[in-house]
C-alpha cells in the first residue's frame, strides 16, 4: 500500500471549476457583410433610409468624390507634398463623419482627411500635414476631430482614453477610431481594443478594410476569418458591414455609437472596401494588382450605389445630379484656388510649442536661426 | 514653471525618518487630493499599491476610478494617457520598470513628446510618467536599465530624477503641476533612504530645471543625478584624506536631465577648473557625454584638465552577481579626479574670470 492508497492520507478534489466568463456567441459578427443598398426593400432589416439622411449622404459622398480628385491633383501641382486618397472609401468617410453627434470625437488616419472635411472643417486645414506647413492645422479640442494620425493604430488608445475619461466626467461623450486592415496587425491595436473592453470605454473602432496595407493583400495579414471576428478575443461585439453602402456603414456606426453612449462599452465594425486609387501618389499599384480586381470594385462604386437608391425611389433626378456635382466643382475649385495660394510659414514657431516655456538651450538655438535668417535678409 | 505645492497651516515641525518611497506616495496623494483631475494607474498601482509600494492606499483613499490598475501592456498605458490628456486629466502612470517601459516608447515619442509642438499648444500634455530606473539592487535581467538617454534624446519631454528625500516629494509635485509631460526616473535603490522630512511641511522646490549643489568644494566638480549623488557625495569625503594635499569636491545634483541647468554647473566648474560628470548609464552617447561637450563650448579657457566621465560601461547591464564591477563606485570616482592634470599649476580657491592662464577673458 502506498502513501496515497492509505485512507484519509490524500483526498482528491475536484478542479476548480471553469465558465467562459461571457457568452462568445453574441459578439461573433454576421458571415455576410450587413448590406442596404442594392437589396430589395423587403429583404431590409431597418426601416426603409429616411430621404433626408439620403440625400445628405449622397451629397457628401459626391462631394467626397471630388475632393479626393482635387487633393489628387494638387499632389501633381506640387501643392500637396503627399496624398494618400479615399477614392473608394467615400462610403465609409462620409458615414463615420455624419454618424457622430456635436459632442462626440473623431480619431482619424492620415487616410481620413475627408471624413474630417465631411464633418464640416475646413479642407485646407485639414490638409495641412500633407501640405507640409504644419504637422496638423485645425483646432482639435474645439472640433473634437483629434490629429490624423501617421504611425499606424496609435490614434486607438488615445481614443479609448478620451472616451475613458469623458464617462469619468460623467459626459455622455462616443469616440470613433478609424484605422486600416494593415494598422489591425500593429500591437496598439490590439492594446486599445482590450483596454476599451475592460474599461467598457464608450468607443467605436472602425476598420476600413480597403484590401491593402500599401501593396501587402488581406491574406498576408491575418488568418482570422474576418477582421471583425477580432472582437469576441476582447470581449466586444464585431460588426461586419459592407463598406461601399453609405447607408449601412451610417446605421451600424450610429447603433455603436449609441450603445457606447448608453455605457454599453465598444464595438468593433469592419467595413469591406476598397482602395480603388494606389497607396498614395508616390505608389504603383499595377505592381500587385490586377485592373480586373479594380474593374470589379469599380462596378461597385459607392458614389453609384447611392445615386441609384436615390434615384430608384424618386429622390434624385438628373437635375439634382447636376446641382450636386456643380456644388462639388465649386468646393473644389475654391480648395484649388486658396492651396495655391502660399501658406504663411514662420520659423520662430519651430521653438514655440515644444514646451510651454522654451528651455534655455532652445532659446539660444531660437537666437542663433533668427541670427542666421537676418544675416540672410541683409546679404540679399 | 510653478511647483504648486501646497503650504498647509503651521504645523509644529515633527522631523522624523521618511523613506524616498514615503515621500513619492505622500506626492501622489497631496497631487490627488489638490486636483480632482489628477489619475494614476498603472500595473499592479491599486490593490496592491505597486510593486515599490509607492502608490499604496492610493486606491482605498481615492477609489479605483483614481488609481486603476491597467491591463498589462505599456503602450495602452501611455496612449490612454495620451486621450486621457486631451480631455483635459493630468495622468500620472507608472511604469514598472526601466525596461519594462520599452514596450510604450512609440507613443512617448510619436506622440507624448510631440503632442504639443504639433498642435501649436492646442493640447499640450500634462502627464507624469514615473519609472523606477538604476540598478544597485540585485535585479535579475531587465530590472536595472539606466536608459534615461533614450528619453533626454527626445524633444519635448522632460527628464528628471531626485536623489534625496525632500527633492523626491518636491519634484514629483513640480512634474505633476507641469503642463509638459516629465519622464520621472525614480532611483530604486534610493527607495529605502531615509531622512528626516515632515511631510507637513515639506520643503519647497523650484519646479523643474534646477541643479542643486549638495557640497560646495573648490578643487573639482562633481556633476551627477539620482542613484549616484550619495556616491559622489561619499566620494567627495574620501577625497579629503585622498592624494597628497586632499581634495575638496564640489557635489552637484542635476535634479532635472531637460531642461539642463547649464549655469549652474558652469559656475561651478569655471570656479573648480576640474569637472567630472559620474552617472550609471552607459558613457557611449550618454548623458554625460552632452554635459562634458558643454562644459568644454562653456569653460573651455577656465578648464585645467579634459572633463572626464565615469559612467556605466558600454556593455548591456550586468547580472546581478556582477554589477558591483559596472556601478560608478566612489574608488573609479577618486582614480577619475586624480586624473585631472593636478600638476598643471591651477590656482585653487580662485574667482570667475580668474586663475586661466594666458590672456583675459
Amino acid at each position: 500500500m502506498t502513501v496515497l492508497e492509505q485512507p484519509g492520507a490524500y483526498a482528491p478534489a475536484p478542479p476548480p471549476s471553469w465558465r467562459p466568463r461571457t457568452d462568445a456567441a453574441p459578439l461573433l459578427p454576421d458571415a455576410e457583410p450587413y448590406r442596404v443598398l442594392g437589396t430589395p426593400s423587403g429583404d431590409r432589416e431597418a426601416a426603409e433610409p429616411d430621404a433626408g439622411l439620403l440625400r445628405r449622404l449622397y451629397a457628401a459622398v459626391v462631394h467626397g468624390r471630388r475632393f479626393n480628385e482635387q487633393a489628387t491633383a494638387l499632389t501633381r501641382q506640387g501643392r500637396l507634398a503627399v496624398y494618400p486618397s479615399s477614392r473608394g472609401q467615400e462610403a465609409c468617410q462620409v458615414a463615420a463623419a455624419l454618424a457622430l453627434r456635436e459632442q462626440d470625437w473623431l480619431f482619424p488616419s492620415y487616410r481620413d482627411t475627408l471624413a474630417a472635411v465631411a464633418r464640416g472643417l475646413d479642407p485646407v486645414e485639414v490638409l495641412s500635414l500633407l501640405r507640409g506647413d504644419w504637422h496638423h492645422g485645425y483646432d482639435s479640442p474645439a472640433t473634437r476631430v483629434a490629429p490624423l494620425c501617421t504611425p499606424l493604430a496609435t490614434q486607438l488608445p488615445h481614443a479609448v482614453g478620451l472616451a475613458h475619461a469623458a464617462r469619468l466626467k460623467g459626459d455622455e461623450v462616443a469616440a470613433l477610431a478609424l484605422v486600416g486592415d494593415g494598422g489591425s496587425s500593429e500591437g496598439d491595436f490590439h492594446e486599445a481594443l482590450n483596454f476599451a473592453a475592460v474599461w467598457q470605454a464608450p468607443v467605436v473602432f472602425l476598420v476600413q478594410n480597403n484590401g491593402f496595407a500599401i501593396s501587402v493583400p488581406l491574406a498576408k495579414q491575418t488568418a482570422a476569418p474576418s477582421l471583425a471576428h477580432k472582437g469576441v478575443g476582447y470581449g466586444m461585439p464585431g460588426r461586419l458591414v459592407d463598406g461601399n453602402d453609405a447607408v449601412a456603414v451610417h446605421e451600424v456606426l450610429c447603433e455603436a455609437l449609441a450603445r457606447a453612449r448608453s455605457g454599453g462599452g465598444p464595438t468593433l465594425v469592419e467595413a469591406v472596401t476598397y482602395r480603388l486609387e494606389a497607396h498614395t501618389n508616390a505608389d504603383d499599384a499595377t505592381r500587385y494588382r490586377t485592373d480586373s480586381e479594380v474593374e470589379a470594385w469599380r462596378a461597385h462604386d459607392p458614389v453609384t450605389l447611392l445615386e441609384r437608391e436615390l434615384r430608384s425611389r424618386g429622390l434624385l433626378d438628373e437635375k439634382a445630379v447636376q446641382e450636386a456635382e456643380e456644388a462639388a466643382e465649386e468646393q473644389a475649385a475654391r480648395l484649388r484656388e486658396r492651396m495655391h495660394q502660399d501658406p504663411p510659414l514662420d520659423p520662430a514657431q519651430l521653438f514655440a510649442h515644444v514646451y510651454a516655456e522654451p528651455t534655455p538651450q532652445l532659446r539660444d538655438q531660437a537666437d542663433q536661426l533668427r541670427a542666421e535668417l537676418a544675416a540672410g535678409e541683409e546679404t540679399r | 514653471m510653478s511647483t504648486a505645492v501646497r503650504q498647509p497651516a503651521a504645523a509644529p515641525a515633527v522631523r522624523k525618518p521618511a523613506t524616498m518611497g514615503q515621500a513619492l506616495r505622500r506626492a501622489l496623494r497631496d497631487a490627488m487630493a489638490d486636483d480632482p483631475d489628477v489619475h494614476v494607474f498603472g500595473e499592479d498601482v491599486g490593490t496592491l499599491g505597486g510593486v515599490f509600494r509607492v502608490t499604496d492606499g492610493l486606491a482605498a483613499e481615492f477609489g479605483p476610478d483614481r488609481c486603476t490598475d491597467t491591463p498589462l501592456a505599456e503602450a495602452g498605458i501611455l496612449g490612454t494617457a495620451v486621450g486621457m490628456a486631451m480631455y483635459g486629466l493630468r495622468p500620472v502612470v507608472e511604469m514598472q520598470f526601466d525596461a519594462f517601459a520599452y514596450p510604450g516608447f512609440e507613443q512617448l515619442v510619436s506622440h507624448v513628446s510631440r503632442m504639443r509642438n504639433r498642435t501649436r499648444g492646442g493640447m499640450p500634455m500634462p502627464m507624469t510618467i514615473r519609472v523606477p530606473y538604476g540598478g544597485g539592487i540585485g535585479g535579475v535581467e531587465h530590472h536595472s536599465d539606466s536608459s534615461e538617454a533614450y528619453y533626454m534624446a527626445t524633444p519635448g519631454l522632460h527628464v528628471v530624477t531626485p536623489a534625496t528625500v525632500a527633492d523626491a516629494y518636491g519634484l514629483l509635485r513640480a512634474a505633476i503641476a507641469s503642463d509638459d509631460p516629465v519622464v520621472f526616473l525614480e532611483p530604486k535603490r534610493l527607495y529605502w533612504s531615509k531622512a528626516d522630512w515632515d511631510p507637513e511641511q515639506p520643503e519647497p522646490v523650484p519646479g523643474v530645471g534646477r541643479a542643486v549643489v549638495r557640497r560646495r568644494g573648490s578643487s573639482a566638480t562633481l556633476i551627477t543625478y539620482g542613484p549616484s549623488v550619495p556616491v559622489c557625495l561619499e566620494a567627495a569625503e574620501g577625497a579629503r584624506e585622498d592624494g597628497a594635499e586632499g581634495w575638496d569636491l564640489e557635489v552637484i545634483d542635476l535634479r532635472s536631465l531637460v531642461p539642463f541647468d547649464e549655469e549652474t554647473v558652469a559656475a561651478s566648474v569655471r570656479r573648480t577648473g576640474r569637472a567630472v560628470v559620474v552617472h550609471e548609464s552607459p558613457g557611449f552617447a550618454g548623458p554625460g557625454g552632452e554635459i562634458a561637450a558643454r562644459i568644454t563650448e562653456r569653460c573651455f579657457h577656465y578648464l585645467e584638465a579634459p572633463v572626464l566621465r565615469v559612467a556605466g560601461f558600454d556593455i548591456p547591464y550586468p547580472p546581478p552577481m556582477l554589477e558591483q564591477h559596472h556601478l560608478p563606485g566612489v574608488d573609479r570616482i577618486l582614480d577619475a579626479v586624480a586624473r585631472l592634470q593636478w600638476e598643471s599649476g591651477f590656482t585653487e580657491h580662485v574667482g570667475v574670470g580668474e586663475g586661466r592662464r594666458g590672456g583675459a577673458v
